[in-house]
């Protein structure tokens, strides 16, 4: 049999020609391992929309009222950076809203941990909380925003609190979960290698559980994230979320477009900072 | 160095969803100390569920079970567990999980690293000290259950099928394992398997257990233990003997086995 032509490089990487590995496989569709990455098409994409945005704004077919010529998205987005927004730097918009996601998430689990434990762990603390929990859990952070308002206004600590309810709950949860699913196994070994109940809290059901609770707090911080933005939307006069609605209300679409691109950005950046972590601090995960 | 007394131990075990199994009907064994005894039956015949009573994890619904005379409330560092897999600690190095029993007994680092090190030598893992366990090969993951238990040095070993997830090459080369550190330390074992051959070729005492209920049918005393020290396990496992032996238990087992399935197929006739 004739030696099939071994394709370039660069087609390969650019993944729209099999490498050494999906080459080799008779069966792709359906084996999601076997698809190659489509880079090029990627590349075409990011290309294709920065070019129709440039020739947009070109051509002014766009109103600024609605997306910003890229021109004026980047001198807003020099002017944030030196001049700040309303009279605060752009990093201090996004420091406050970071800050108020780690806060909330940081009280979140020092309470919903032990909480958590303590309902995997005795009937008394299973019997209390269990309605309350389950309660809480479907209910959307959001909808808790008009009481928070109420009872503790529009300060700080109102943001935190709300923050640290959104968190509360995934953390109990997480923390519960990684308590029942310890293999018996192991806490049975442990008890016949003589270790007390406090020993099996403290070096088996505890790192036990860590996995779980690393999960949760991936969770946690994600929902925080969102939770921060829109309660700054409602009322706030720093952070991200306060930045975009007060541009907005004066009808600056380029700051509130950029406030948009920056919210993602950090929101993936969470999600990439918790997975280094849990890579470094648990990583027998999953290897059971 | 201990000997254990089970003394008519009988089992009703409730499942959680409230049904009920009897598990064990009136079952008497005395293992004296430094005995190797297996333990052997089709499943659903209760032989774990007399194991984990002689571990204390299990409260009987009759009878008793003594250590040394004592009797069995819960489980102790007396008695030292090798469970099938899985009951390893993955956040703990191999040398940290087998220090676990003296690091819980507050005894210091210093006190235990000579222990640990000669352990991880007779069970063949010197190198491998500050390795995580998940890196580990099964078979080198039940050689730390193995050493992790002995550094505890309890009376008595309790073992629920330590082999029963391995490969079959892997598992043979374990059995010879166990049979050195059954012989070096003196241990009393209690041995629980759904391997006939093992069953043979480790225990001194082969127990056999039928189902519904659990209850010990027949009991051999066995040397193959004793020349398996002394030549090639495989050898021994060759003899007409042992093969003999084998062919014997194996039917036994088997028509226990079918008893079972025809039973079952009748209740599910009759309930259809």
């Amino acid at each position: 049999m004739p030696e099939p032509e071994k394709p370039s490089r660069l087609a390969v990487w650019l993944g729209i020609a099999d490498n050494s590995f999906t080459r080799q496989k008779t069966v792709k569709f359906g084996d999601a391992s076997a698809v190659n990455s489509g880079r090029l098409y990627s590349i075409l994409i990011v290309v294709i929309l920065f070019a129709a945005w440039i020739i947009a704004s070109a051509a002014g077919v766009v109103k600024p009222f609605y997306w910003p010529p890229i021109g004026a998205a980047i001198d807003r987005l020099q002017i944030l950076m030196t001049d700040g927004f309303r009279n605060v730097s752009l990093w201090n918009h996004i420091g406050i809203s970071v800050y108020r996601v780690l806060s909330g998430v940081f009280y979140g689990a020092v309470i919903g941990i032990p909480l958590g434990f303590a309902m995997g762990l005795s009937s008394l603390a299973r019997g209390l909380f269990d309605p309350i929990v389950e309660f809480m859990r479907p209910i959307p952070p959001l909808a808790l925003i008009p009481l928070i308002i109420l009872w503790f206004g529009i300060g700080e600590f109102a943001k935190i609190f709300l923050l640290f309810l959104a968190s509360l709950f995934i953390m109990t949860l997480a923390a519960r979960s990684g308590v029942s699913n310890v293999r018996v196994s192991k806490v049975h070994a442990a008890y016949s290698l003589g270790a007390s109940r406090l020993q099996i809290l403290r070096h088996v059901i505890l790192p036990n559980a860590l996995p779980e609770i690393f999960t949760g707090l991936r969770t946690a911080m994600g929902v925080c994230w969102g939770t921060v933005v829109a309660a700054e939307l409602v009322a706030a006069d720093q952070g991200v979320g306060s930045m975009i609605m007060i541009a907005k209300n004066f009808l600056q679409t380029d700051t509130v477009v950029i406030g948009i691109v920056i919210i993602g950005i950090i929101g993936y950046s969470i999600e990439l900072v918790m997975r280094w972590l849990e890579r470094v601090l648990v990583p027998w995960r999953g290897k059971v | 160095m201990s000997s254990i007394e089970i003394d008519t131990v009988s089992m009703h075990y409730t499942l959680p969803n409230g049904g009920s199994v009897h598990a064990l009907d009136n079952v008497a064994l005395d293992i004296r100390q430094g005995e190797l005894v297996s333990i052997l039956g089709p499943s659903g015949c209760g032989k774990t569920t007399l194991l984990n009573i002689v571990a204390g994890f299990l409260a009987p619904s009759g009878g008793a079970v003594r250590v040394d005379g004592q009797r069995v409330t819960g489980p102790g560092p007396d008695r030292g567990m090798v469970f099938q897999q899985g009951a390893l600690f993955e956040w703990l190095s191999v040398e940290r999980n087998v220090s676990f029993g003296p690091d819980m007994a507050g005894k210091k680092k210093s006190q235990t690293a000579a222990r640990v090190a000669e352990l991880l030598k007779v069970v063949g893992l010197t190198g491998f000290e500050s390795k995580p366990v998940y890196q580990l090969s099964g078979g080198m993951q039940q050689r730390v259950a193995l050493a992790r238990c002995l550094a505890n040095d309890p009376g008595v070993i309790l073992m629920d099928e330590p082999l029963g997830a391995l490969d079959a090459l892997t598992r043979e080369k374990m059995q010879g394992l166990v049979l050195r550190l059954w012989k070096e330390t003196g241990k009393t074992i209690m041995l629980i398997t759904h391997s006939v051959e093992e069953a043979l070729l480790l225990g001194e005492r082969l127990i056999i257990m039928a189902p519904r209920p659990g209850r010990i049918v027949k009991e051999y005393r066995l040397d193959f233990a004793e020349q398996a020290l002394k030549q090639d396990p495989r050898k021994v496992k060759a003899t007409q003997e042992f093969v003999r032996t084998r062919e014997e238990v194996l039917s036994m087992i088997w028509s226990m086995e079918e008893a079972i399935m025809g039973h079952d197929a009748v209740t599910e006739t009759a309930s259809a």
